[in-house]
């Protein structure tokens, strides 16, 4: 689906989040020059086409108490990586699962999944179970756990360029 | 980073966050939908959602935007020397097309999400990261995102 400049100035309207009053497709309507209608409607062409993925709060694991975010990677054979993925995305505890290039030589490994806990400990008890659950177990693997961070926010696809918002 | 104690969540803030990280209403007045959904009045949902923007815990009530669907975006990491972590990592998170920036545990140890209107201009900023530092880049973009993602489901205990 190619995006309208419409679309795109609707996105761009609502990357920085919906405003908390009573009517806030109003308020956005309202910026982007549309009518509320249109803006609900557009809104739901964009999930029903999958262009939004999601619509509804966006959380903060650290912020509720969830320290220990490894993104854990495996470096799993070409054939068999779109089945692995696909059974890993829907295990409780995986946020995102990705497949991504490698790099070689400094970069092995091409399935990329979020496993967000409270503790180191029960994080990697937890990478353990995943490793003998979805046959990984054999499978090169990494955890990063993350140490710092230096930033999170939404993404912008359209206020860096400029296109309105 | 400072540590900071999690934010102190009461019943029906976690009834919140776990109902409406997805399938916001998509009617004239969504937030008093979901305070009927949950039983509060739309005035005690307003201010718990400005509260828990305020603490940092809901970043916002918006649109997530799949991958490659509405721009590009990539996954970048880099091997940076210990001593130089702190002056790299502020030069890539002043970078505006920059959204997530994390010290990871590895030889590649600086990972962040450069999203952009087009692959061009993700592209662009990597090689200017890579110009202002003398370090090198590895771009890592999707090639095939798994499943639906549903948000984040806490256990609370």
């Amino acid at each position: 689906m190619e995006l309208s400049p419409t679309d795109r100035r609707l996105l761009a309207a609502l990357e920085d989040g919906l405003p908390l009053v009573a009517r806030p497709y109003a308020a956005i309507a309202a910026r982007v020059g549309l009518a509320e209608v249109e803006v609900i409607e557009r809104l739901q062409g964009l999930l029903d086409a999958g262009v939004i993925k999601r619509l509804g709060l966006v959380v903060r694991h650290h912020e509720i108490g969830y320290r220990a975010n490894a993104m854990t990677v495996w470096d799993v054979p070409d054939e068999a990586v779109d089945r692995v993925g696909q059974a890993l995305a829907a295990a409780p505890d995986v946020t995102l699962c990705y497949r991504r290039p490698r790099r070689l030589p400094t970069w092995p490994y091409n399935l990329f999944a979020m496993v967000h806990g409270r503790e180191r400990p029960a994080v990697l008890e937890r990478i353990g179970q995943l490793r003998g659950e979805y046959g990984l177990a054999d499978v090169p693997h990494a955890v990063l756990f993350s140490t710092r961070r230096f930033k999170q926010r939404g993404a912008r696809y359209f206020a860096a360029a400029g296109v309105g918002g | 980073m400072i540590a900071i104690a999690p934010a102190l969540l009461d019943d029906l803030d976690r009834r919140l966050i776990e109902a409406f990280q997805r399938d916001l209403p998509l009617c004239a007045e969504p937030y008093a939908a979901m305070a009927n959904s949950l039983n509060t009045t739309e005035a005690d949902l307003l201010e718990r959602l400005a509260r828990l923007e305020a603490e940092g815990v809901v970043s916002r009530v918006g649109a997530v935007v799949a991958p490659h669907r509405a721009g590009w975006s990539t996954l970048a990491a880099m091997a940076v020397p210990v001593d130089r972590m702190d002056e790299v990592a502020a030069a890539v998170s002043a970078c505006p097309e920059i959204n997530h920036n994390y010290a990871r545990e590895h030889a590649l140890n600086l990972w962040f999400v450069v999203t952009a209107e087009s692959r061009a201009r993700v592209t662009a900023v990597l090689h200017a990261i890579e110009q202002a530092t003398g370090l090198e880049v590895l771009d890592l973009p999707l090639e095939r995102a798994y499943g639906i993602d549903l948000g984040f489901k806490p256990s609370w205990n």
